[in-house]
């Protein structure tokens, strides 16, 4: 075989390589330039990150999250959350979408949320849309209660859009 | 309030499950070119030797085509929002591995040697049984918070696995270390490897319950986080265990990796930095306490501090030295940026383990720095890919189990690569997926296997609320 084909197939081979690299690295690029665990109240570079980043990563979720609340049908689809954040606690930064079903939150390992934290029953909460697309929280009859803004809920109960709901050292919250 | 929240829902963290669309086409696409750049490396390996396209080009891309189809197709029916980049990653690692043990093969100067065997066909054969266990994995590991049940039958598995090597009869000495047993009728097997993942998920279920007692209770001094007395008990446990298997075993990388591995995954369980100083402190001690008196450890450490010399009194024929550790600096060097061309290099004078322990030195001459950079670029991917299904994971038990997976899997290949480029002394360990050794396919098949079921439960998007049948029924009584 000729040199100069073995050269060619040697840097040929390098360049394959080198090309699923970077389009592996491309598959995963929100991981890399997208997302960032952001702390309630760290609201600095608001600009630079709604560029690029922004509408690679969060148009998608936006649009996914609505869909099936659009497709439930119903008037005030406007202010309906999509996802349910956890904001304080071990668990910061993780979300959950919200799409129609019934979210746990306790020890127990099947819940959707599992939450380490003493101070949690295992069968701490749940929440579920209601009829209209309203999203409820209930408290499953925990030791120590659930809190939404300040009062201690004895009532399954609306969530505001953004109101902290706290169960021990976590606070979750849903977001549109 | 609402303003604020509808400016940051930009910037919240998307770990979780918004809009995670399944990925599959996606890893589909790179799992055809992760089978297409192996066959490619095959075509160029047997024109550079042979002068010819090498016959068995069509079924050994077919083949390695079916596995990678069937683990897809797996993928796809029992764990479909998994992560698209962990199939793809260690397919082309085991492609390219397979090519390059081939490869030697090919040598005239090894199949010289009275230890040759062909070792390409059967490495096809482990990658196979290695991909049925990925299969087997995913269909039976539902759910990986099962393993939280065996947290201590793993740790005594994970013992046993370890101490089986020592049993008379049954362990068997190879090149000084001892950490292969012989099963009659199928080889040595190497127990360490799948000690591993027992070990990992031993820690994670332990810690996961520990963690508070081990982060809280503490003293400051210095502005570091003194642990109780008692607290110590568990790392002081594990500590000693790596170094009885560094002294029993004589072997440095296992010992490292477990030890390793408990310090990453405690750290993480408790974010205290405090325990990687201690970590560290005690390994560091650990390993300089038995390298003064363990002659094997010591000839390891002289390999590495002076290859030269040793490569000079190996030549001159004194016994007890290794010329293998100059020899790869030197395939290294021989190789510069972009490497001699596949099958053009002479790593194959490295005689002894060319395909396993030193197979990157192979890489490293024949695809030069441009190749081992993409290679170990491939791994550092794995390994993110790992800590990202960590990060996503809803429940503590996955988070630790993920990391400390894939800091096992990080470890291993820091020390493997560290000792092959004389970063560190070597140890007898193999470099997962690239080198031929059917224990470490098999068990880092189904640590990828652990790690995609992690990441499908966490990136499914609507997880079924289970433990709660009534849940619809009570949905209708509401307050009006």
């Amino acid at each position: 075989m000729s040199e100069l084909t073995l050269t060619v197939m040697r840097l040929g081979f390098l360049a394959v390589l080198w090309l699923f690299v970077i389009v592996a690295v491309q598959v995963i690029r929100s991981d890399l330039f997208g997302t960032r665990v952001t702390q309630r109240g760290s609201r600095r570079e608001e600009g630079r990150r709604q560029q690029p980043a922004a509408r690679q990563q969060a148009a998608p979720p936006q649009q996914r999250g609505q869909q099936p609340a659009a497709a439930g049908g119903g008037g005030r689809r406007r202010n309906a959350p999509s996802k349910l954040v956890v904001s304080e606690g071990t668990l910061t930064g993780t979300t959950v979408a919200l799409q129609g079903q019934t979210i746990t939150l306790g020890r127990a390992h099947d819940s959707t949320i599992v939450l380490d934290d003493d101070y949690a029953s295992s069968r701490h909460a749940r929440i579920y849309p209601d009829r209209d697309g309203q999203w409820i929280v209930e408290d499953l009859g925990s030791t120590n209660g659930t809190y939404l803004d300040r009062s201690r809920l004895t009532t399954p109960t609306p969530i505001p859009l953004g109101a902290p709901i706290r169960i021990g050292k976590t606070v979750i919250e849903l977001r549109k | 309030m609402s303003s604020t929240t509808n400016t940051s829902t930009n910037h919240t963290s998307t770990i979780g499950s918004i809009g995670t669309p399944s990925r599959r086409n996606t890893e589909l696409a790179l799992l055809v070119f992760a089978v297409a750049i192996p066959v490619f490396a095959y075509a160029n390996v047997g024109l550079a030797i042979n002068d010819k396209v090498p016959a068995g080009l069509l079924s050994y891309g077919l083949g390695l085509g079916l596995l990678a189809g069937v683990a897809h197709l797996a993928v796809r029916r029992f764990a479909p929002y998994a992560d698209p980049l962990l199939l793809p990653l260690a397919t082309l690692l085991n492609g390219l591995g397979l090519v390059v043990i081939w490869r030697l093969d090919q040598s005239k100067l090894l199949q010289s040697l009275p230890t040759y065997f062909t070792a390409a066909p059967r490495q096809l054969l482990y990658t196979a049984l290695g991909i049925a266990m990925f299969v087997v994995v995913l269909i039976f590991l539902k759910d990986h918070r099962v393993l939280q049940r065996y947290t201590y039958i793993s740790m005594f598995g994970a013992l046993v696995l370890l101490m089986l090597p020592l049993v008379p009869g049954l362990g068997a000495n190879i090149y000084g270390a001892k950490i292969w047993i012989s099963v009659p009728g199928l080889g040595s097997v190497q127990p360490g490897e799948f000690a591993k993942i027992a070990l990992a998920v031993f820690f994670a279920g332990y810690l996961m319950v520990k963690r508070d007692a081990l982060a809280l209770a503490s003293r400051r001094f210095l502005g570091l986080y003194l642990p109780r007395g008692r607290d110590l008990g568990p790392i002081l446990v594990v500590w000693l265990m790596s170094i009885l298997i560094l002294v029993f075993e004589t072997d440095l990388g296992t010992s490292l990796l477990f030890f390793g591995m408990f310090v990453i995954m405690l750290y993480v369980a408790t974010e205290r930095t405090s325990w990687i100083v201690f970590g560290l402190l005690m390994s560091a001690g650990g390993a300089v306490g038995v390298a003064s008196f363990e002659p094997h450890v010591q000839q390891r450490v002289q390999a590495w501090l002076n290859p030269l010399k040793e490569y000079k009194l190996s030549q001159a024929g004194v016994a007890g030295h290794s010329e293998q550790s100059m020899q790869a600096l030197w395939a290294f060097g021989s190789g510069g940026t972009l490497g001699t061309g596949l099958g053009q290099g002479h790593s194959d004078l490295i005689r002894f383990a060319a395909n396993s322990d030193f197979i990157l030195a192979t890489f490293g001459e024949e695809m030069g720095l441009a190749g081992i950079m993409a290679i170990l670029l491939i791994y550092g991917l794995i390994v993110e890919r790992g800590v990202r299904t960590a990060l996503a994971a809803r429940d503590p038990f996955g988070k630790l189990l993920a990391v400390g997976l894939s800091g096992a899997f990080a470890l291993q290949v820091f020390v493997v690569a560290g000792g092959v480029m004389g970063l560190i002394p070597l140890t007898g360990m193999t470099m997962p997926f690239l080198a031929y050794g059917g224990s470490s396919v098999l068990a880092n098949w189904a640590l990828i296997g652990i790690l995609i079921r992690i990441s499908d439960t966490a990136r499914r998007p609507a997880p079924a609320p289970a433990g709660n049948p009534d849940a619809e029924m009570t949905q209708v009584v509401r307050p009006s």
